[in-house]
């Protein structure tokens, strides 16, 4: 018996060769980001030096009340928040459509809410686009939110669908045997059960918003969301400056609210990744 | 409300609408629908004389795919969606299989978190770090410098199509970025596919009499070929569709996503730019037929 045991025990560590590999390909993945944060604080104005000829902390308040990141920020947090706030209700909806009925098509729904993240955003910014353009609408605050809640929809429903499926079903009978009816036991048994799942759901749905760009494009016409503030930063550098600490600011509103729905989906369901 | 809430009991299928309804109603209606409506556009034509849109039946769009110009807009796209998944398997498969065979519990934990960080940190935010990085007095620049190696640097950009004037307008930079902005789609479903492995087979190749480069290639790499194919549906499929990377460190050169915002945005050209936009989505389901052939939805 120890013998056999030994025999397994190679495995254990890796060569090095896979090490510096792995090591290398990690590095890649996180310089850059690292690089945003070093540039916010660059003394330069208008190239980006490296390293920096000097640093200071002047951009961030100067940033902070640039009119125009204002403007594209209310306008970013106004489109996420009722975006996510439609996924909420269509996403809880469909996940406990699904969960609790058979019903013809049944497997067909996961696969049309999954299909705005699947298929390249362009596919859904054209289509919404050609959509405007037969039936003559405007471009509007509204045409950003319906893209937008489109694709936020199925990080809501997989959430809310782990959830259910996880959890036992006999808390609901017993609800019911204790003498509440559908709605009460809803309030006070389904939803605080639900209550992480749709805050983890939520704030996935949020950052997809925040961060879009592709499909915003196509619906939005002359407005600006942030991620477009800085897209078009990008295409003609104006501030470049204020563009940093921008950036630096975005990740760090992206990145924060995720590892918290990380926290709450809890490290092992690798669902809430495959967003494209 | 007891009473509606016993009547709803016992009518499941009504409860069963009501939660069912408005999801199906806002997809079909506005998804489904606005992918019909880029249908139906595709196949009306612009007037060229008077830059409207004429919504009569044509296959005058479609037709025009296949200009030379629109040709060489799909092949230069695909030909970089397929490097791009090359080289990010290349440097994905390394950094899965650390962390699927050789990371502590701890660790394991910790690389996750690392690899899925980028993934949901900002997408034009990690677009701009490389407009740092690439920038002619950027840290690229510095660094090839510094191990004197700009003269091989600027060797390499005088190549024709990869080279450019610089970094930051090439083909290299193009493919530089699209490899770092979708390496962690390539990541996550290769290192589900090698955790999958079980161990016993390992050993029992080893058992067997295989050196450990024979049981990577006749054991683990066929059980994680379905992982590979699953990340390189996302990174094909992403970088068909986009026009961020190619516009902001392209020359003139047109991608397909470029195309299609091009053509809806200046010329208002609705029908071509939805014609444009089935290509993408015939190669990706191509793309996919093939992917199931091999397995990959298994590893998703």
């Amino acid at each position: 018996m120890p013998s056999k045991v030994k025999r397994a025990a190679p495995m254990d560590s890796a060569p090095w060769s896979i090490k510096v590999a792995a090591g290398a390909a990690l590095l890649f993945l996180h310089i850059p980001l690292w690089l945003i944060f070093l540039y916010s604080f660059t003394t330069e104005q208008s190239a980006y030096s490296f390293p920096p000829p000097g640093f200071t902390l002047k951009w961030i308040p100067q940033a902070l009340a640039n009119p125009e990141m204002q403007t594209s920020l209310l306008l970013t947090l106004r489109v996420a928040a009722l975006a996510t706030l439609l996924a909420l209700i269509l996403g809880t909806l469909a996940a406990a459509a699904v969960y609790r009925y058979d019903f013809f098509g049944k497997e067909a729904i996961s696969f049309m809410l999954v299909l705005p993240l699947a298929l390249p955003g362009i596919v859904t910014g054209i289509s919404m686009r050609s959509a405007m353009s037969l039936m003559d609408i405007p471009f509007s605050f509204w045409t950003i939110v319906i893209g937008h809640a489109t694709f936020c929809v199925v990080t809501v429903y997989n959430n809310v669908l782990a959830r259910f499926r996880r959890s036992s079903g006999s808390i609901v009978e017993a609800s019911m045997d204790l003498g509440a009816n559908g709605f009460q036991t809803f309030w006070h048994v389904v939803m605080p059960d639900l209550a992480t799942a749709l805050l983890a759901g939520g704030i996935l749905a949020f950052s997809l918003s925040f961060d879009e760009v592709i499909v915003t494009t196509f619906t939005s016409g002359q407005q600006q969301t942030l991620p477009i503030w800085l897209y078009s930063q990008m295409l003609k550098p104006r501030n470049r400056p204020i563009t940093n600490v921008t950036a630096m600011l975005v990740v760090l509103a992206t990145v924060l609210p995720i590892l918290l729905a990380q926290r709450l989906i809890g490290r092992s369901t690798g669902e809430t990744t495959d967003q494209s | 409300m007891n009473r509606l809430s016993t009547y709803l009991y016992r009518r499941p299928r009504l409860l069963l609408a009501a939660l069912l309804v408005p999801p199906l109603v806002w997809f079909v209606v506005i998804y489904l629908g606005a992918l019909g409506a880029m249908l139906i556009n595709s196949f009306y034509a612009l007037d060229s004389f008077t830059g409207q849109v004429v919504r009569t039946f044509t296959l005058k769009t479609y037709a025009k795919l296949l200009d030379p110009i629109n040709v060489q807009i799909f092949a230069r796209t695909t030909i970089m969606a397929l490097c791009v998944t090359a080289a990010c398997i290349l440097i994905a498969f390394p950094l899965a299989y650390y962390i699927a065979r050789f990371a502590s519990p701890r660790l394991k934990t910790f690389l996750y978190l690392a690899v899925t960080l980028p993934l949901w940190s900002s997408y034009v935010v990690r677009v701009y770090s490389w407009k740092l990085i690439l920038a002619q007095e950027g840290i690229v620049s510095w660094f090839t410098r510094l191990v004197h190696l700009d003269g091989l640097l600027q060797l390499y950009l005088g190549l024709p199509v990869v080279g450019g004037p610089s970094l930051a307008v090439s083909m290299t930079g193009i493919f530089i970025v699209f490899v770092y902005i979708w390496l962690p789609y390539m990541v996550l479903p290769i290192q589900s596919a090698l955790e999958r492995v079980p161990k016993s087979l390992i050993e029992a190749s080893g058992d067997l009499g295989a050196n450990p480069g024979q049981t990577f290639r006749n054991v683990i790499l066929p059980l994680a070929l379905p992982g590979v194919v699953a990340g390189s549906i996302f990174t094909f499929s992403l970088t068909l569709g986009d026009f961020i990377v190619p516009s902001l460190f392209g020359s003139s050169s047109f991608f397909i996503g470029k195309a299609v915002l091009t053509y809806q945005g200046t010329s208002g050209n609705i029908p071509l730019a939805a014609a444009f936009t089935m290509g993408p989505i015939i190669i990706m389901i191509a793309y996919l037929l093939i992917a199931r052939k091999l397995g990959a939805f298994n590893a998703l």
